[in-house]
């Protein structure tokens, strides 16, 4: 699977969990790459793009979490 | 100028014997509107029996997870300057040796960006930065990684690792604590900054047993540097302690943890085959007894301050590991612990926690370590190792 793809699997992730569940990065590794069957340093490596270009932050409530950033 | 505060209660704190950080404050205070608002705001906490700071949230440099922690004021019409007040952790030295040079650069940058308050150390270790605004943040984290320093851990990372001064000062080190703390710390980067844990891993470093940095009180995994020789004794020197007024029988044979030791009023016996290699002994006769023999690392697992189960001192998984670089049998067996919590841990369970809800034989089966009676944390309690139907057949 391409690295485009897997980003596209992680954003979509995210976003459908938004005000349900907050998601840790732990988690995303587990269901994109059961999803997806592909590795889990894979999925780590797409999500790490994501949050290295701004698409996806860590914020902090008592753990840490993956999510979209706000809106300005 | 900034605003200054009546401080009745925070006073009280400066009539000690020991230096005061409101003192500290105090002198920044006259310098800046955000540390006088810090010291205000403070003085409300005590006032008010409560706390007025909020942390948490999405503050942070990007690409990293950790090492901004967001803190807010929850009363900013009364102290606007600490509406924000974030803290930032910079990843400390091995055993925190510093240059001056660095120490007035760190000062000036904080100065410029932040409220000139610092906390060295935290007691995470890390270098403390308080009290910064969100618009400042990716500027000081340019300031500080152009000169060579990076951010620490934060959240449910692995936390910045420390150590005690070891062989740089101390010739009871029987590991280099410092080479095995910047090796932590530059193997797993990638978890120190991307926080993937169910919750905080800390490690502490310590050359032995006396433990200088705490790390069995402090550390998800302490490193404690240990021996497998006996203990050398210079019989004269024990002489010289009884002559300048020691107590041998009282304080050295009496207070050895197992028992091992003798002394008639001529000579100190040791039997070393039941020694826990606690230092009691070495620690106080530092110049009548030495360890000897080959030196490595017990590997303890678990302590965590009050939290799900209360207060917990790590215990010992591995009693003995040649701890050379680059380390690799060291960092293999943490990789398989992290597996492990990874896969069963909760949201905000510790590594020691989930030990005890899963039970010991689970975790030392996934690691690949056998059960050994060092192991056994309190003896005639609960072992907390199930035999297998397998185990009672074999």
């Amino acid at each position: 699977m391409e690295k485009e793809e897997v980003k596209q699997k992680i954003y979509a992730l995210v976003e459908k969990s938004i005000g349900k569940k907050k998601l840790k990065s732990s988690d995303i590794q587990k269901a994109v790459s059961a999803e997806a069957g592909i590795s889990r340093d894979e999925v780590k490596d797409a999500l790490r793009e994501l949050i290295d270009n701004g698409t996806l932050i860590y914020t902090y409530f008592g753990g840490s979490f993956v999510e979209i950033p706000p809106k300005e | 100028m900034p605003k200054k505060y009546d401080t009745p209660l925070l006073d009280e704190l400066e009539k000690g014997p020991f230096p005061s950080f409101v003192t500290e404050m105090k002198k920044a205070a006259a310098k800046t509107d955000m540390a006088a608002d810090a010291l205000g705001q403070l003085e409300r906490c005590f006032r008010d029996k409560k706390t007025h700071w909020k942390h948490g949230g999405i503050v942070g440099v990007r690409g990293y997870g950790g090492g901004v922690i967001g803190r807010y004021s929850d009363i900013p019409e009364d102290f606007p300057n600490v509406a924000h007040f974030h803290t930032v952790r910079i990843n400390s030295t091995s055993a925190f040796f510093y240059t001056s040079k660095f120490l007035k650069e760190m000062c000036d940058i904080w100065d410029k960006h932040g409220s000139g308050l610092t906390n060295l150390h935290g007691s995470t270790g890390d270098l403390v930065l308080l009290g910064t605004k969100t618009d400042q943040l990716e500027q000081i984290f340019a300031e500080f990684s152009s000169r060579g320093w990076d951010l620490g851990g934060s959240g449910s990372a692995m936390r910045t690792p420390s150590c005690c001064v070891g062989p740089a000062r101390c010739e009871w080190a029987n590991i280099d604590t410092l080479d095995i703390n910047y090796s932590i710390t530059q193997e797993f980067q990638d978890e120190m900054h991307r926080p993937a844990f169910p919750y905080k891993f800390k490690f502490k470093t310590v050359g032995c047993a006396v433990d200088c940095n705490a790390s069995i009180a402090r550390a998800d995994c302490s490193i404690i540097g240990t021996w497998k020789g006996n203990i050398a004794i210079d019989q004269a020197e024990v002489a010289n302690y009884e002559k300048k007024g020691m107590n041998i029988s009282e304080e050295i044979v009496g207070m050895c943890p197992s028992k091992c030791m003798s002394y008639d009023g001529k000579q100190l016996k040791i039997d070393d085959a039941n020694c826990v290699r606690c230092m009691h002994c070495i620690a106080k006769m530092t110049k009548a007894l030495k360890p000897t023999g080959e030196k490595g690392a017990t590997i303890l697992i678990g302590s965590k301050a009050p939290f799900v189960i209360g207060a917990t001192l790590s215990w010992v998984i591995v009693p003995f590991i040649k701890m050379e670089p680059p380390y690799d049998e060291f960092k293999d067996l943490i990789r398989k612990m992290w597996e492990w919590w990874d896969e069963h841990g909760k949201n905000r369970e510790r590594i020691g926690e989930l030990i005890i809800r899963r039970g010991m034989r689970e975790f030392l089966e996934y690691i690949g370590v056998e059960p050994v009676p060092q192991q056994v944390k309190e003896p005639r309690r609960d072992p907390f190792y199930f035999w297998t139907e397998a185990d009672l057949q074999k």
